[in-house]
Parts: C-alpha cells; sequence; structure tokens
C-alpha cells in the first residue's frame, strides 16, 4: 500500500521513522568506538614533562631531544646569530607570528618573542618542518638557520621560515629555566 | 551476466545437475572463463591478468612474511633482518613481495594507460573505470603502509611527510593527523594499526576486482578499435569474438611468463635497485634521511604535490581569495588529489564519441605528451627541490592537468576523427584475416 495519497501522519510512518532513527543511533554508537579506539591512548595523552641538562651545550651548537615522540632542538646561540635574528624586519617574514606557547598568540615574530630567557641566547623548538614534518638539519640552509631536505624549507637563526613550502616558524613549545642549566619542557 | 550472446553452462551429468540446482557455481565459473571477448585484443590487453597475479603473489608472500614480522618499534626493524637473514628462504619471499609491489604499479600505469588510450573508459564503462580507480587508490594505501613496516630510515620519514598531508587540511587537519597516527608524531600505535590494514586492505582490493570484472563482463571488454561487438544475434557475436578460455587465457600467460622472466632476474640479481639504502637504517625520530624520497611509483603525484610552492601564482591568488585557508600547503595536497580526481573524472571530461585512439589524429599527440608528462613528473619527483627541478615540476603539473580540464573537452569538439571500421570482423581481417580466397595474392607476391 502506498503512503503518498495518506496526508496523515499513520502509525506506520511513525514506525518507519522511529525504526530509521534507532538504526542510525545504533549503528552510530558501534561506529563509534571503534573510530575512537583510533586516537591517543591514554599513557601515549599522559602529559609529561622533561628535565633537560643544558650545561654541556656550548653556543653555537644544539642538543637534540625526543620529548613526546617530536624532536625538540636546545640551541645555544653565538652573538653572531643573535644578531642575524634581530635585523630581520617583520615584513620581510614568510609568518609574522612568534608560534611560542610561552608569549600570547598574536605575538609577532621577534627574536625577543621566539627566545627562551631575556637574553635571547636559548631558542628551543619542535624539530618538525612546518610543511610535512621532516627533521631539519641545523646549520643550513641559505638564512644561517634550519634547512628542511624533505621539500627543501629555509629557517632563519630564529627558526623562522624565510623560504620554501613550509607555512610557519619551527613552533616553541612550554619551556622555561627553572636554574641555571636545567631546562623543564612542557 | 554478459550482455554479448553466448552459449551458457548446460549441466549434464545426474551429479553436476544434482549442484546446479542448489548452488550455480559452476555455472558462473563457466559463464566467466567462456566469456565472449573481441578477437582484435592486442597486447596491451593483458596487463589484467598480470595485475590478478600481482595481487595473488602479494597475499600470499605477505601471508607467510607475516608467520615472521614483529610490529614493534624496537623490533620490527630486527625481525624484517631476521626474515632476512634467518628463515628459510626468508630474503627470496621477502625481495618477491617487494619488487612485487613494484611490478604491480608498473603493471597497473600500463592498464590505466591503455584505458585513456582506448577510450576504455567511456561509456558504457565508466563504472568499471571508477572501480579501478578506486582499486588504485587502495594500491596506493596499501603499499605506503606496507613501506612503513620494515620501519626503516624512509619508513618512518615517509609516514611523518605522508601522514603530514591530512595534517595540512585547514581546521580539523591537526586533530585528523593525530587521529591517524594515535599520538602526536610517528610511533608505535602508527605502526600497529598500519600493519592491521596493510593485511586486510589486499583482500578489500580482491574484493573490488571481482565487483570491476563483473562490471566489464557485463559489457563486454573494449578493443583496440573501440567498435562495440555486434550482440543482435550469437551467429554475428562469434564472428567478432573468440572465448576467453582458451584463446586468452593462453595469450595472457605467454605474456605474464616474459614478464615473469624480466621480474625474476630483478628479484634474484638486482633485488634492491628500485629501492633506498636509507630504509636499511633503523628508523629514528632524530634525524631525517638527507635527501627524501618515495617509491617510484609515488613520484609523479609527489613532484605534483612539491610543485605548488607559495611563489607561484595561482597559489598566491587562491591563498588571497580564500582569506588564507588553502596556503601553499594544503593547495600541493589538494594538487595531488585533484591529479588523481580528474583521471577518475576522465569519462565525463572527454567529449569525444570516439571511443578509441587509433582514430583520433589530434589526440593522439596530446596522449603521448601525457605519457611523456608522467615518466617527466616521476624523474623530477625523485630530484631534490631545488634549481630547475620545481619550475619542470610545475609545468608537468599543468600540463597533466590541462590535459583533462581543457584538452580533453575541447577535442572532441574540434577534432575530425578518421572513419572507424564498421565492425571489428572488419578490422581484424584487415589486420590478419587470411581468407583463403583474399589471402593468397598479398603473401605470395613479396615471395617471388
Amino acid at each position: 500500500m502506498s503512503n503518498a495519497e495518506d496526508h496523515e501522519g499513520t502509525r506506520r510512518d511513525f514506525i518507519y521513522y522511529a525504526t530509521a532513527g534507532a538504526g542510525v543511533v545504533t549503528a552510530g554508537a558501534a561506529i563509534w568506538p571503534l573510530v575512537n579506539q583510533m586516537n591517543p591512548s591514554a599513557d601515549v595523552q599522559a602529559a609529561s614533562t622533561m628535565r633537560v641538562d643544558v650545561s654541556t651545550v656550548e653556543p653555537g651548537t644544539q642538543l637534540t631531544v625526543l620529548f613526546q615522540g617530536k624532536p625538540v632542538f636546545i640551541r645555544s646561540r653565538t652573538e653572531e646569530e643573535i644578531a642575524e635574528a634581530r635585523a630581520v624586519e617583520i615584513s620581510e617574514l614568510i609568518d609574522p607570528l612568534a608560534r611560542n606557547e610561552n608569549v600570547s598568540e598574536d605575538a609577532e615574530a621577534t627574536d625577543i618573542n621566539r627566545a627562551i630567557g631575556e637574553d635571547e641566547g636559548w631558542l628551543v623548538m619542535i624539530g618538525l618542518c612546518t610543511h610535512l614534518g621532516c627533521v631539519p638539519t641545523e646549520n643550513a640552509g641559505d638564512f644561517g638557520g634550519w634547512f628542511c631536505p624533505c621539500h627543501g624549507s629555509h629557517y632563519d637563526t630564529a627558526g623562522r621560515i624565510r623560504r620554501g613550502p613550509a607555512p610557519e616558524n619551527l613552533p616553541v613549545p612550554r619551556a622555561e629555566f627553572i636554574d641555571e642549566t636545567t631546562l623543564l619542557l612542557g | 551476466m554478459s550482455g554479448i550472446p553466448h552459449d551458457h553452462y548446460e549441466p549434464t551429468t545426474q551429479g553436476e545437475k544434482w549442484l546446479h540446482r542448489r548452488l550455480p557455481i559452476v555455472g558462473l565459473l563457466y559463464d566467466t572463463i567462456m566469456i565472449p571477448t573481441p578477437k582484435n585484443l592486442n597486447w596491451m590487453w593483458i596487463w589484467g591478468i598480470v595485475l590478478t597475479f600481482c595481487l595473488v603473489l602479494q597475499i600470499v608472500t605477505g601471508v607467510v612474511l607475516v608467520m615472521h614480522y614483529t610490529p614493534h618499534v624496537d623490533m620490527a626493524f630486527a625481525s624484517v633482518e631476521h626474515i632476512m637473514r634467518n628463515v628459510n628462504g626468508g630474503h627470496m619471499l621477502r625481495y618477491l613481495h617487494m619488487n612485487g609491489a613494484s611490478l604491480f604499479f608498473l603493471a597497473v600505469y600500463m592498464h590505466i594507460f591503455r584505458g585513456l588510450y582506448y577510450g576504455s573508459y567511456k561509456a558504457p564503462r565508466e563504472i568499471t573505470w571508477i572501480i579501478g580507480m578506486l582499486i588504485y587508490l587502495l594500491m596506493m594505501g596499501t603499499a605506503f603502509m606496507g613501506y612503513v613496516l620494515p620501519w626503516g630510515q624512509m619508513s618512518f620519514h615517509g609516514t611523518a611527510v605522508i601522514t603530514g598531508l591530512f595534517g595540512a587540511i585547514p581546521f580539523i587537519g591537526d586533530g585528523l593527523q593525530t587521529w591517524l597516527l594515535g599520538a602526536q608524531a610517528v610511533g608505535q600505535p602508527a605502526l600497529n594499526r598500519f600493519f592491521s590494514l596493510h593485511y586486510l586492505l589486499p583482500f578489500v582490493i580482491a574484493g573490488l576486482v571481482i565487483v570491476h570484472i563483473w562490471a566489464f563482463h557485463t559489457t563486454g571488454n573494449n578493443n583496440p578499435t573501440g567498435v562495440e561487438v555486434r550482440r543482435t544475434s550469437k551467429a554475428e557475436a562469434e564472428r567478432d569474438t573468440l572465448p576467453f578460455w582458451p584463446y586468452f587465457v593462453i595469450k595472457d600467460l605467454f605474456a605474464l611468463a616474459l614478464i615473469m622472466i624480466v621480474f625474476f632476474a630483478v628479484v634474484g640479481f638486482m633485488p634492491n635497485y628500485l629501492g633506498h639504502p636509507d630504509n636499511y637504517i633503523e628508523g629514528t625520530a632524530l634525524k631525517t634521511p638527507s635527501h627524501i624520497v618515495p617509491e617510484w611509483y609515488f613520484l609523479p603525484f609527489y613532484a605534483i604535490l612539491r610543485a605548488f610552492t607559495p611563489d607561484v601564482g595561482i597559489v598566491m591568488f587562491t591563498s588571497w581569495i580564500t582569506g588564507g585557508i588553502i596556503d601553499a600547503k594544503f593547495f600541493g595536497v589538494l594538487a595531488m588529489f585533484g591529479a588523481i580526481v580528474v583521471l577518475a573524472l576522465a569519462p565525463w571530461l572527454d567529449t569525444s564519441s570516439v571511443r578509441s585512439g587509433r582514430y583520433r589524429p589530434m589526440f593522439k599527440w596530446w596522449f603521448w605528451i601525457l605519457v611523456l608528462d608522467f615518466i617527466v613528473l616521476m624523474w623530477v619527483g625523485a630530484r631534490p627541490a631545488e634549481g630547475i627541478y620545481p619550475t619542470i615540476a610545475l609545468i608537468g603539473s599543468t600540463y597533466w592537468f590541462a590535459y583533462f580540464l581543457v584538452i580533453l573537452p575541447l577535442l572532441g569538439v574540434i577534432e575530425k576523427p578518421l572513419p572507424q571500421p564498421a565492425t571489428i570482423e572488419e578490422d581484424f581481417k584487415a589486420h590478419y584475416g587470411k581468407d583463403k580466397d583474399t589471402a593468397a595474392a598479398p603473401v605470395a607476391s613479396p615471395a617471388e
């Protein structure tokens, strides 16, 4: 029997809608755990912090540590590197934002906003190219900072993107010095 | 199942009749294997068998490799070396599986370009084409996830790059990438789930292959003339076709045997020729290989991904018009997936009513430029992203899109096609047909 001529809602219509609705809800309830199991598990999520002893890092060298599965660059910069980074105008940058979790989100990418600590000597960044996540190599590229070998992104001595396909500056994670030589990540 | 009239299975013995009434499986197999096939099929029609062989080879070698492999970040690399050094015949099984992937992709590219040249994608074979494209996508996913499993340096950083493609999607990208990896970065969760999916997807492919065959058994095969088999009567159809068994099976197996000679020469004597030495270094997050490249079969699309840098006009324009939502990174990702989407849309982008490129004088040129373009993109995809290479990649990518979005639609309007044969039989006779009365003269004269 066709319900087309039957404009009043019939009990049969109600049963159709109720069944379809219950079916959708059941299917969704069944699928969601299957999707959600792929999200980071509790041990992965467990937000951890990490203390790094940086006493051995000489100016002009870099320590790379693995933090939450990602390489973190901890670089002690030379005076020249700092001067070079300071001399860059914000207008010259591809990404004008600091991308530093320790300052406000809309802070400009000045050298002081990128560095950790007052003297701008330390630069701490997640060492994953913002293009597709390769690890850039240090002391390389046309701007004296980092160069990503995968697709040719050049970063300057403050880890800011200057040329190539990467859209953003290398991100600075939450980090602070808890004493002269110990850096706390996270 | 087929629209072409032909003999169907008739159970004769009591046992066959008993089974047929309960499960007509013999009939199904008989009708499939005896399908009337255009008798003018050339050597480009052998790749289907090669592909079927590859799928079986990969599943069989894969299943036995899994008996020795451990999907754990600390043990995966060592377990692959264990297969290479300790497992009886393990190195051979692994090399077959590795190079089997390459043969699989070589065959699928030949198969796809065959379809493009002879218009196999055109009505009424659009569904066959679309299913084929789905199989191709699944093949790429499966091959990528398989490449992750040995957990070498290329495995590790290739995973970072490829999952980074999903991270480039605006707004949801970061969450999606984390969901895919099961963590903020490549690690144990990613390896474990890729292993699971790498085992699963080949069986999904096998299912789709059956649908692919079902679809073109319904429409009938295309053929080099693009002219349909006559199907008004069985007698007429039989003048255009031969049954798949034994004629085409023997032909295809002969071709497969030749290909196997080359394949086993590669497996036996140069098994790592197509691989990267970096993948024999255990994967680590702290160092990226100095020059990261995917396997050869992904290179054309990798070149397209890299071609659209922020200094390209269309990228700047798109970024400006979308208020920066589509930046260069996302543009590259869209271009890469778009390159496959336009390929899949070929049935609707090609406006020409003539199916086979054989009778399309202008189309031929553009087609061969597309083949050349594909090879150039493959070559440039393996080069570093500096100097002249990005420019070549950009020109190559532009042609790829122009072929599908501009040239195919326009050619159908401006091109004057050559006359096509009325029937397959006519074409066949013109090439090979030596009826006793007509053939004597042309054969005899050069001998004199």
